[in-house]
């Protein structure tokens, strides 16, 4: 059993007697009380009787160094007696004396303003990254436009079908569930004014100008730009992205411009089918209160005209262009080690949303006084 | 080396196979308390394989692995906890934790092993770091460390636990010589003053001439072992043609690839 005692030969010296096995367990149990004992009393010269220690690991030799760090902190003396050699020798090895203090910590306030400071920074850094890869997007985008048998048509075509074919079922479904939902709900508040059926025209509409481009665009950041992200950061982390510029290679041009066009060319067709999927959802709900299927089809074709539909459309370009793109920055960015890919992923899907966000904020006042 | 009747491993009829194919074969081999045991073979014998089998991460087809007189193959639960804590490894490429720094690496397993509060831990973790001579790095993230620094942080990691045996993983590959040198010294250093006992796979000829008390050399052929002994003995004295050429290495091959 370890024991630990204390004497206080004098006014200025304090007696620390420890036996026993000084392992991880016990070292564990004595901790607190010997260096809270030794911090009260604050000797002069604190004198450690080791003799009864038959046993010391590690954890044994730290109790010993804290204590000698706790005696030099307030400019007193240590004596280790009785310590067997083996375990002298290890203490040597460790070499307390020169064991750096721990950090100290700075205290919470100026912590946290230190936080904001760094936090703002880092805002301010990153912004200045999007908008210069924004510019170097654009004249690589301008470059491959005009120079067409630039661009990788094989990786653009496999993109495009892992981010647009391969989104079609998700697309389709979100799209059924949001006419569904949407016609039931409004259905409900507009049978009390006896207008159920222009449910169909708020669904249309709100499908076509918002909804339709807004759910494709999340679908779309969710699992192309991440994966995006994640795929470009795997290749920085595995020192690919500089293979690639030591041979010449732009990888901005090789990496990130198919990704681009790729999303830009989905966009539109996956967001007709969320609109069209809408559509039947909304249809079903229409029907099933009582409306004949013409009357649904008449009152769609009514409530929506082509602007409608286009000006949605056209939105969606812009949104596959800032999902690509952000998606892709955030990748190259990437720092180094395991966590850092699963950030580049996070921060894609999280940058695309608020883009995308505030991009259908800017359209929707373009659009009110182009009168759209 | 310690005085010690008991080997500290003892590695018994073991056969490690991936599904049909068959690795390594009826290996029988012990290693002593304290010694600086070394498992040698040239590239694809199967080396890192057996290492991985010693420290249970992969389960063999037949055979026992005795850890301090414990099988690791069949342990489970609180005693195959018991057998863990008495090893520790270092990884061919260190696998520190990218997201903690140093001292957080360390005082993570002592935290997990053991109820010592936080600043008890610390401290140990600085100790560690302190052997190895990275206590100045010690708020530092693995990723700004070298190569070299790396695997002495996975060294110190390794020995948070004060553990009776170091597993190392190829401690020297792509290091510049005198890392390599100054590592080689620290698994010395290590063995002396600790009484550590060191498994270390590696073909770095004068890291195994520096440190090895014991080789073992496997072979890709025969996937048996087909020499042990001390390193000098072997090279001079070998029966094994392609032994004496491994040592001395000469790359025309006398005998076969």
């Amino acid at each position: 059993m370890t024991s630990i005692d204390y004497q206080m030969l004098d006014n200025s010296r304090l007696r620390l007697v420890i036996s026993g096995k000084l392992d991880a367990e016990s070292t564990s149990r004595l901790w607190s009380q010997a260096l809270e004992k030794v911090g009260q009393v604050e000797p002069q010269t604190l004198v450690v009787d080791a003799t009864g220690v038959d046993y010391c690991d590690g954890a044994g030799m730290a109790l010993l160094v804290r204590l000698q760090a706790a005696q030099q902190r307030s400019a007193g003396q240590i004596q280790i007696k009785g310590l067997r050699s083996e375990f002298k020798q290890l203490l040597r090895l460790f070499d307390p004396g020169n064991v750096p203090g721990l950090e100290p910590r700075a205290n919470s306030f100026v912590r946290l303003v230190e936080g904001v400071g760094q936090t703002a920074v880092k805002l301010l850094k990153d912004f200045k990254a999007q908008v210069s890869f924004a510019g170097e997007l654009s004249v690589k985008l301008l470059g491959t436009v005009t120079c067409p048998g630039t661009l990788r048509s094989n990786d653009t075509f496999l993109i495009a079908e892992k981010a647009g074919a391969d989104a079609v079922g998700i697309t389709a479904l979100l799209g059924f569930l949001i006419g569904l939902i949407l016609a039931f709900q409004s259905a409900i508040a507009m049978r009390k004014f006896g207008a159920e059926i222009f449910v169909a025209d708020l669904v249309t509409i709100s499908l076509f100008r918002e909804l339709g481009p807004l759910l494709t665009a999340f679908v779309l950041a969710s699992r192309s730009g991440s994966a995006f992200a994640a795929e470009l950061g795997t290749m920085k982390v595995n020192e690919e992205i500089d293979a690639l510029t030591t041979m010449g290679i732009d990888p901005v041009r090789f990496l990130a411009i198919p990704r681009v066009i790729a999303a830009v060319a989905v966009m539109p067709f996956l967001t007709m089918f969320n609109n069209l999927f809408g559509l039947i959802g909304c249809g079903l709900v229409m029907i099933s209160v009582g409306f004949a299927p013409i009357a649904v089809v008449n009152q769609i074709q009514q409530a929506v005209g082509l602007g409608d539909l286009f000006g949605g459309l056209a939105k969606t370009l812009v949104f596959g262009m800032l999902i690509a793109g952000i998606g892709c920055l955030r990748g190259l960015q990437t720092g180094t080690g395991a966590s850092a890919v699963g950030d580049s992923a996070t921060r894609a899907v999280v940058s695309s949303i608020i883009a995308i966000v505030f991009a259908d904020g800017v359209f929707a006042v373009l659009y009110y006084f182009l009168g759209i | 080396m310690q005085d010690s009747s008991e080997p500290i491993i003892r590695v018994e009829d073991l056969t490690v196979a991936y599904g049909d194919s068959v690795v390594l074969k009826d290996l029988n081999f012990q290693v002593e308390s304290g010694e600086v045991f070394i498992i040698l073979g040239g590239s694809g014998c199967g080396k890192s394989t057996l290492l991985k089998h010693m420290i249970s991460l992969h389960c063999p087809v037949n055979g026992r692995i005795l850890i301090d007189g414990a099988d690791i193959v069949t342990a489970e639960g609180s005693e195959l906890r018991e057998i863990l804590r008495k090893i520790g490894v270092m990884y061919q490429n260190g696998a520190l934790f990218g997201s903690m720094n140093l001292l957080d690496n360390i005082c993570l397993v002592l935290e997990e092993f053991t109820d010592l509060p936080r600043d008890a831990a610390e401290t140990i973790a600085l100790m560690k770091l302190n052997v190895v001579g990275l206590a100045d790095s010690a708020y530092k993230m693995p990723s700004e460390l070298s190569g070299g620094m790396k695997k002495r942080a996975a060294i110190a990691r390794a020995m948070a636990l004060d553990p009776k045996i170091l597993f190392l993983d190829e401690p020297s590959a792509g290091l510049d010589p005198i890392t390599s040198a100054q590592l080689d010294d620290l698994i010395l250093e290590l063995s002396r003053s600790l009484k550590i006992t060191f498994v270390v796979v590696t073909h770095e000829l004068p890291s195994i001439f520096t440190v090895a008390d014991r080789v073992i050399m496997l072979d890709k052929n025969t996937k048996t072992i087909i020499a042990t002994g001390k390193p000098d003995e072997l090279r001079d004295k070998s029966d094994n043609p392609w032994v004496r050429q491994f040592f001395s290495r000469r790359a025309e091959a006398d005998v076969r690839v």
